[in-house]
């Protein structure tokens, strides 16, 4: 394998698309223009659970400008689909409250909206259940975990290191629903020409998304195209097709018409994904010295009726701290809700908010700094699997923060206070897997000496067109402006979807490896290469590769209101060779807001009563806002990995709000002395704590 | 007969003037993005919460989703598509781009658009622009990427 040589590689270059972005040339799913255009709306169902009788469209209908109202009763049949989710409108069961049950095409977006109002949706309603417990009597233990884990794992003898432990810490955290809220809503816009369809959809890839929505309607795949050059954010939730986009495409075939199918910020908070809440008990055993001999991590979680989602929560669990006896588990219950999805993270995410919650109370219980408390229960070898590590820093972490930090001068005693003000800081480690997926593309040199790369990656706001461009300029030997590399589009060579935060390793490497065949092809007389990385990622080495990182949190809380102030925010990561300093700080810093948002604000609120996510729009889901960020600072270490990929690289996409809510949450037990166990922390646990 | 959902008024748009026969139930986004092609002002709520789709109204801040066009019958609005003057870009624009302030972008023209708004509220009061002061007034921009400090480092460059 050729070594690349580095010139944009590490290198602050802007991003490709900034100039668009800033003057609002940036065109986003339903912004393209596509000639005479209708108008879709989604309709809703108001139960949890039940069974749709008649819908009454008459009324809708007979609205100006409205040329038609789809439901079961009269949609097209799809082909059998593997996401229950998007079986849209071919049965009338409810499974949850706010599943689609119709739509409405019109001419202009007034229409649309108004005709959909007067939608009579007649159910017969039945009792639902949409309530998450650990003792659900319904819970089951899924086959598998995601995105392929075993749903538990039993190392040692857990009952027994547990019993003999000098040291033990019993404790239950939980997280609520979390919604990812990408500021731009899911949106399609979907056009028949004949028997081809062309969909601009905001979504993650644009590949992964065009065979699902080929299958459902029966089509080749070379028939269909799905375009997502621009993409405002995803998190996760753009990861998968949503069923707006196959209700876009059904609407478009019935109308005759091209249809933008926007959904609502509202809708999002039912049909559009969420991170699950969470239940999980863990158990930790040590020595009097620190030294962890036991730990369990038992998860709960929900998922909806019609699918399965087991969210990974336990898996960070086996990784991170060296133990004999370690055991995982993960169970489900199927309730009436909708069906729990990625949001950065899963499974890490939710899961490093317990464990390194419970670390925090085990080093205060034996009256060890936390810090050397996670040093001293370091792993050499991967703590389930045994597997070596390729690379793992998570100790230069915890110490080049600790440096950066301050930590030297903590004063471990808790309730310091200024003025009315108590002030304590805390400290959690973060942990992702560095994944790799194959992925093929093709690079040309153009008659104008410029080079073309193609490639069917994404860039949802992570900077990866920048820094794909950084890596072909460096394997083609010129500066990025001499390079134009296209995304977005299925009919590009075949990538992988960003996400799992292996966008730049996957796609990087093709990227590398095809401008690396057209330089050979360039000796011979030719101008374009193609690439496929498959054989090279399935000749490596049977390692761990994880990235590793550590998070230090400052906070103020207010003694007699409970306001929390996050005042200073450290993330130092270890996470192969950055690509981008600028583009990687940005999305660190992004992961490590979202984690706050995590620990302070973000809560979707069940209601039980009616089956519904209360609080759906950005009014009552409070994401973090500019005046809540006083101070992030983000580092690195250095690392060379040669086990990972051609680029080096670990991914950064995720690892940044690992770890953030446990860090904040430890800070404000120091703080306060009090200790929240369930997200978000709320201020009426705090009223008072000064007194 | 005159139909009663429709009404003409005229704006005068990045310094053009435009005359237009809206739907009553219009807000000015939609005109803006639908009847216009003007997309550079976002939709990430169509409430009012999100300040993706923040315009100029006669020279200040607001919210073109909580507007319905027929009600800014005369006014002028500005929208990020009027703030370069040719390739060169507005100060602002040009900060946002050196300090790396968005991430998928969706939300930054309203976030340029809310800055222009809020330095001329700021010079007007005669306020002091501490990086405090511009997070607090730049609060109704969210920014789920999380790129606010990055937006207030370009925006105090701005100030100065
Ligand atoms: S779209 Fe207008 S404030 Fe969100
Ligand atoms: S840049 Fe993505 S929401 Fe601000």
């Amino acid at each position: 394998m050729a070594e690349v040589a580095t010139r944009a590689i590490g290198a602050p270059v802007r991003r490709i698309e900034g100039r668009a972005k800033v003057t609002g040339a940036a065109r986003y799913a339903v912004e393209h223009d596509p000639g005479e255009v209708a108008y879709g709306w989604i309709v809703q169902a108001q139960v949890a659970r039940g069974k749709i009788t008649d819908i009454d469209d008459a009324e809708a209908r007979s609205q100006p400008g409205v040329l038609h109202v789809l439901w079961h009763g009269n949609a097209p049949r799809l082909e059998e689909v593997s996401d229950a989710e998007l079986a849209v409108f071919q049965e009338p069961r409810v499974a949850y409250r706010g599943q689609i049950v119709a739509a409405v095409v019109a001419d202009n977006p007034e229409a649309a909206r108004e005709a959909a109002r007067l939608v009579r949706v007649k159910v017969h309603e039945e009792p639902h259940d949409v309530g998450l417990r650990a003792d659900h009597p319904h819970l089951y233990k899924p086959d598998k975990v995601n995105p392929s884990f075993p749903s538990d794992t039993d190392k040692g003898d857990v009952d027994a290191a547990l019993a003999r432990a000098e040291v033990t810490i019993d404790h239950t955290y939980s997280t609520p629903a979390y919604h990812n809220n990408a500021m731009e809503p899911h949106a399609t816009l979907a056009r028949w020409d004949g028997d081809r369809l062309t969909v601009y959809d905001s979504n993650q890839g644009a590949a992964a998304h065009r065979a699902p929505l080929a299958k459902a309607f029966g089509l080749e795949p070379e028939q269909v195209r799905v375009l997502a050059e621009h993409v405002g954010g995803g998190f996760g939730s753009k990861g998968t097709p949503r069923p707006q986009m196959i209700v876009a495409a059904m609407l478009a075939r019935i109308s005759g018409r091209a249809v933008k199918l926007p959904v609502t910020r509202q809708q999002m908070f039912a049909f559009t994904g969420y991170r699950t809440p969470t239940i999980q008990r863990m158990r930790l055993g040590a020595t009097g010295d620190g030294r962890i001999t036991a730990i369990e991590h038992r998860v709960f979680e929900q998922t909806s009726q019609i699918r399965e989602f087991a969210e990974q929560a336990a898996t960070p669990t086996r990784v991170m701290y060296a133990t004999d006896n370690l055991r995982t588990s993960h169970r489900l219950v199927r309730l009436d809700v909708p069906t729990p999805s990625w949001m950065r993270a899963p499974g890490e995410c939710p899961g490093m908010y317990a464990l390194e919650s419970a670390i925090d109370e085990l080093a205060l219980a034996v009256g060890i700094d936390p810090i050397e408390l996670r040093i001293r229960n370091d792993a050499d070898a991967e703590p389930d699997s045994g597997k070596p590590f390729s690379s793992r820093n998570l100790v230069a972490c915890l110490r080049e923060g600790a440096d950066r930090f301050g930590w030297a001068d903590r004063d471990p005693r808790q309730r310091q206070r200024d003025g009315r003000w108590f002030i304590g800081s805390g400290v959690a480690a973060s942990t992702y897997p560095a994944y790799q997926r194959d992925a093929e593309a093709t690079a040309r040199v153009q008659p104008d000496g410029s080079f073309r790369v193609g490639i069917a990656a994404a860039d949802i706001g992570t900077g990866a067109r920048t820094a794909l461009t950084q890596i072909a300029a460096d394997t083609l030997g010129v500066p990025v402006e001499r390079v134009r590399v296209d995304i977005g589009d299925s009919a590009l060579p075949r990538a992988g979807v960003a996400g799992g935060s292996m966008g730049t390793s996957s796609w990087g490497a093709a990227v590398a490896k095809a401008c690396e065949a057209l330089l050979a092809e360039m000796e011979r007389g030719g101008s374009e290469a193609h690439a496929d990385t498959k054989a090279e990622i399935e000749a490596k080495k049977d390692l761990a590769r994880h990235a590793f990182g550590a998070q230090f949190a400052e906070v103020r809380v207010d003694g007699e209101t409970g306001e929390i102030r996050v005042s200073r925010l450290l993330g130092v990561f270890a996470a192969g060779r950055i690509v981008n300093p600028v583009t990687a700080r940005s999305q660190f810093i992004g992961g490590m807001t979202m984690g706050m948002g995590m620990a302070l604000f973000e809560e979707s609120v069940m209601d039980r009563r009616y089956g519904d996510y209360l609080n759906h729009d950005l009014a009552q889901y409070h994401v973090p806002a500019n005046a809540d960020v006083a101070d992030i600072e983000v580092a690195w270490i250095e690392e060379d990995d040669p086990e990972l990929n051609r680029i080096g690289t670990k991914g950064i996409g995720e690892i940044g709000i690992v770890g953030t809510a446990a860090a904040i949450a430890n800070a404000v037990h120091h703080a306060t002395g009090l200790r929240f166990r369930a997200l978000p922390i709320h201020l009426d646990g705090l009223v008072g704590a000064g007194t | 007969m005159v139909d009663p959902q429709r009404a003409a008024i005229t704006l005068a748009i990045n310094g053009a003037e435009q005359h237009l026969e809206v739907d009553t139930r219009a807000t000015l986004l939609d005109v803006l993005r639908e009847r216009l092609d003007l997309i550079g002002a976002k939709k990430g709520c169509d409430h009012g919460q999100c300040g993706s789709c923040t315009v100029l109204i006669d020279g200040r801040r607001a919210k073109s989703c909580l507007a319905l066009a027929v009600a800014l019958d005369g006014s002028s609005i500005t929208t990020v598509e009027g703030l370069a003057d040719g390739d060169e870009l507005h100060p602002l624009q040009a900060a946002f781009i050196d300090h790396d302030a968005f991430q998928c972008g969706y939300c930054t023209p309203g976030q340029i658009c809310s800055a222009i708004g809020m330095l001329e509220e700021a010079r007007a009061e005669g306020a002091e622009l501490t990086p405090e002061a511009i997070r607090e007034r730049m609060s109704g921009n969210i920014c789920r990427c999380g790129a606010y400090p990055n937006i207030v480092a370009a925006i105090a460059e701005v100030a100065e």
